[in-house]
């Protein structure tokens, strides 16, 4: 496969969020805000960069039958790293995505990229994967928390569009993320079919 | 058989030893910036001092909440103290806050230590209560003179929009964390130990046909305010 292939792939033809409708738990609950959407997305990214080459460098040692556990422990660690280093050098942005750090061991994005695309392939492509998916991932969160941040209070990445009492509070609140999730799901499979 | 164990075991066992490699490395980093943060909080919220008041600190249990006054002094005359103090009523866990008063109680700046709120919601708190707008600010509010619940509560202050558990819990703080520096009796159990006003249990009874209606008597600046929308409950 073309290395180019391998990012647009993740970004576009098998975005996470747009057609593999995984990891809904982070995309619903972080993107309340686009900074806090774009944050999660970044740190998912790391994750699924590091794990996708380090498995994908040992896939040939494990037997089968135990390879979802060892892919588990080594997701779990990379997420530890980061929770880690973001405590110690990065205390702000910690605070305030909390628990969904930890959170990012159960993302199935991780998991499913591990087991469909870095068992399978070459660390290099692997880790190609992991930029696009990714990217792809970053990129639906940020979109989701700026439309979410935009409606719900009138702001971008806390830039004010216009005065916040006419933003409809709801968009900031769950109903608000499935709403917006679900329009934005419809319109992208709109412009792919065109 | 014996493959899958041995397999497993490595991994593990590989994890372990760089996790505990990575912890020790990143263990003094996250205490100084721990430190650092309180050190940072202290100089803001208190008034100008020369002392140390970590190292005179004084530490308050109350039904099992630790309150610390940290005392301000200034070439020797106290001028006021950071006091630590924090609330369980929080919409997602533990609110714990640093207040700093002047001598004479008047809340003189604070901020959020560590939280669980919803960010984008009850994560507001961080500025909402201090910026000058409409009721929202509590900076410069003497705890005897303003009535610091919600407005929802009769209160004098307003509620972040649509999370006035959040900023229940918030009030809750500053007011343990008067009562720690006045040397008063805490009442940390009841979320209304801050009603003074007496006209406020009058109030009682229409508040809770407002909040079955979901409309609210209060004044149309309010509206925002009283939304009674909580916060999300994603995490």
């Amino acid at each position: 496969m073309n290395k180019f292939k391998i990012i647009l792939n993740g970004i576009i033809t098998e975005n996470p969020t747009f057609v593999l409708l995984l990891g809904m738990c982070p995309t619903l609950g972080t993107t309340s805000s686009a900074i806090n959407g774009m944050s999660m997305g970044l740190a998912t990214m790391f994750v699924l960069m590091c794990s996708n080459v380090v498995i994908s460098c040992v896939k040939d040692f494990i037997p089968d039958k135990v390879r979802i556990p060892s892919f588990v422990v080594i997701i779990a660690a990379f997420v530890t790293v980061l929770q880690l280093c973001m405590q110690a050098y990065l205390p702000a942005l910690y605070q305030s995505l909390g628990l969904f750090i930890p959170l990012i061991v159960v993302n199935c994005i991780i998991l499913g990229r591990a087991e469909a695309f870095a068992a399978k392939n070459n660390p290099f492509d692997s880790l190609l994967d992991g930029i696009g998916i990714g990217l792809g991932f970053t990129i639906a969160l940020t979109l989701l928390g700026a439309i979410r941040e935009l409606l719900g209070t009138g702001r971008i990445f806390n830039l004010s569009i216009f005065p916040e009492e006419y933003g409809a509070l709801a968009f900031v609140l769950a109903p608000g993320a499935f709403i917006a999730l679900g329009l934005l799901i419809a319109f992208v499979n709109k412009l792919k079919t065109r | 058989m014996l493959n899958m164990v041995v397999v497993l075991t490595t991994i593990t066992a590989t994890v372990g030893a760089i996790l505990g490699g990575v912890y020790k490395l990143t263990e003094a980093p996250i205490a100084q910036a721990s430190a650092r943060a309180q050190e940072e909080a202290i100089r803001v919220v208190a008034p100008d001092f020369d002392n140390n008041p970590i190292a005179e600190s004084d530490t308050i249990n109350s039904n099992g909440q630790e309150i610390v006054v940290y005392p301000a002094t200034k070439n020797g005359t106290p001028v006021g103290a950071a006091v630590k103090a924090s609330s369980r009523n929080g919409f997602n866990g533990e609110i714990t806050i640093i207040v700093g008063f002047e001598q004479d109680g008047t809340i003189r700046q604070y901020r959020v230590l560590s939280h669980g709120e919803t960010p984008g919601l009850g994560a507001k708190m961080e500025q909402w209560f201090r910026t000058d707008k409409n009721r929202q600010s509590i900076l410069g509010k003497h705890p005897e003179k303003t009535n610091l619940t919600v407005s929802k509560d009769g209160g004098d202050i307003d509620a972040i929009t649509a999370s006035t558990i959040t900023s229940r819990a918030f009030l809750e703080a500053v007011s343990n964390a008067y009562n720690a520096y006045m040397n008063k009796p805490i009442d940390a159990m009841s979320g209304s130990s801050t009603r003074t006003t007496p006209d406020t249990n009058d109030n009682e009874g229409d508040e809770v046909v407002d909040a079955l209606s979901g409309s609210t008597t209060h004044t149309p600046n309010d509206t925002t305010t009283q939304c009674h929308n909580e916060e999300e409950v994603m995490q």
